[in-house]
């Protein structure tokens, strides 16, 4: 219980995408506590189990995953009163323009996709790190359960 | 992108950037940004939120506008209609559903964030009290929702 609260989440199968992004995450030296999870079930267990109080101050989430593909990880998470605050960025390599609007219906708060060449993936990952870390300001408290009604 | 000098003179369907912000000083300030960083071509303004519901829901039956829409800077403190209201209207319909929007406001209150972010607001932007420091977020704020964030071909 006395672990430290959670600053970004990412949900990374590719193990080469990961390192890169926990890497371009870490450089800044900032102190942000970073949890990289390797499956959709992974990511689930996450935000419904143990480290429900958790709030980070935003996800990358991959689409295509193990298990529990991200679309069904985005919808469970914008679905749930408690989760729904969360920033969650998808970053992937599907430019389809499905899973675009999918995620768009599903209520996430920005689609990026992976660059193929490195060095751009690695300044897009900089700017997703400078916006959502440094720019955007979260909800400081889990959601409302009454925000469905109030929404109606 | 097609060059186009005033933002009045755009033909409404081509609008990209929409700015809800009733302070002149801050529009200005954001106008002078985006067109600094070459983001400014089709932008439009408007002024209250009663402005904002005619041009995403118009009345009367009259044509939608909003097919080209990338962003929707929206501040909260609006008159006539405020902003976490126009919010709701956005989010609360499949068509315009999808757009981003990022609230740009001077209210940092716990209540107001909430809210923004139950309605599902895109992001949440606390304007810097400083010049400068407002100047630089706008541009960030820019340049991640028009070059790095990707939208659905419409």
């Amino acid at each position: 219980m006395n672990e430290e609260k959670v600053d970004v989440v990412i949900v990374e199968d590719d193990p080469n995408d990961a390192e890169l992004i926990m890497r371009v995450f870490r450089k800044h030296n900032m102190v942000n506590k970073i949890v990289l999870l390797k499956d959709g079930a992974e990511a689930l267990d996450f935000f419904f189990g143990s480290r429900a109080n958790d709030h980070p101050k935003v996800v990358l989430l991959d689409l295509k995953l193990p298990k529990v593909n991200g679309i069904e990880v985005l919808q469970r998470l914008k679905a749930d009163e408690r989760m729904r605050n969360i920033p969650v960025v998808v970053l992937t390599s599907s430019a389809e323009n499905q899973d675009i609007k999918d995620a768009y219906q599903y209520g996430v708060n920005s689609y990026v996709t992976k660059p193929i060449r490195f060095e751009e993936f690695a300044n897009a990952v900089a700017e997703l790190r400078l916006y959502w870390l440094l720019l955007n300001r979260p909800s400081e408290a889990p959601g409302s359960v009454n925000a469905a009604r109030r929404s109606e | 992108m097609a060059r186009q000098t005033r933002s009045e003179e755009m033909t409404a369907a081509k609008v990209e950037i929409v700015i809800v912000e009733d302070n002149p000083n801050d529009a200005e300030l954001i106008l002078r940004v985006f067109r600094k960083h070459n983001l400014a071509n089709q932008v439009i303004l408007l002024r209250d939120g009663a402005e904002a519901l005619d041009f995403f829901f118009p009345p009367d039956g009259a044509a939608r506008a909003t097919a080209a829409v990338r962003i929707i800077l929206l501040d909260l403190k609006l008159p006539k209609v405020d902003g976490i209201e126009v919010l709701r209207r956005l989010k609360s319909q499949e068509q315009t559903r999808g757009i981003p929007v990022v609230v740009l406001t001077s209210s940092t209150e716990q209540r107001d964030l909430q809210d923004a972010y139950d309605l599902g607001v895109n992001s949440y932007v606390a304007k810097p009290i400083k010049f400068d420091e407002f100047a630089k977020a706008v541009a960030d704020l820019g340049l991640y929702w028009l070059m790095l964030n990707k939208l659905p071909a419409r």
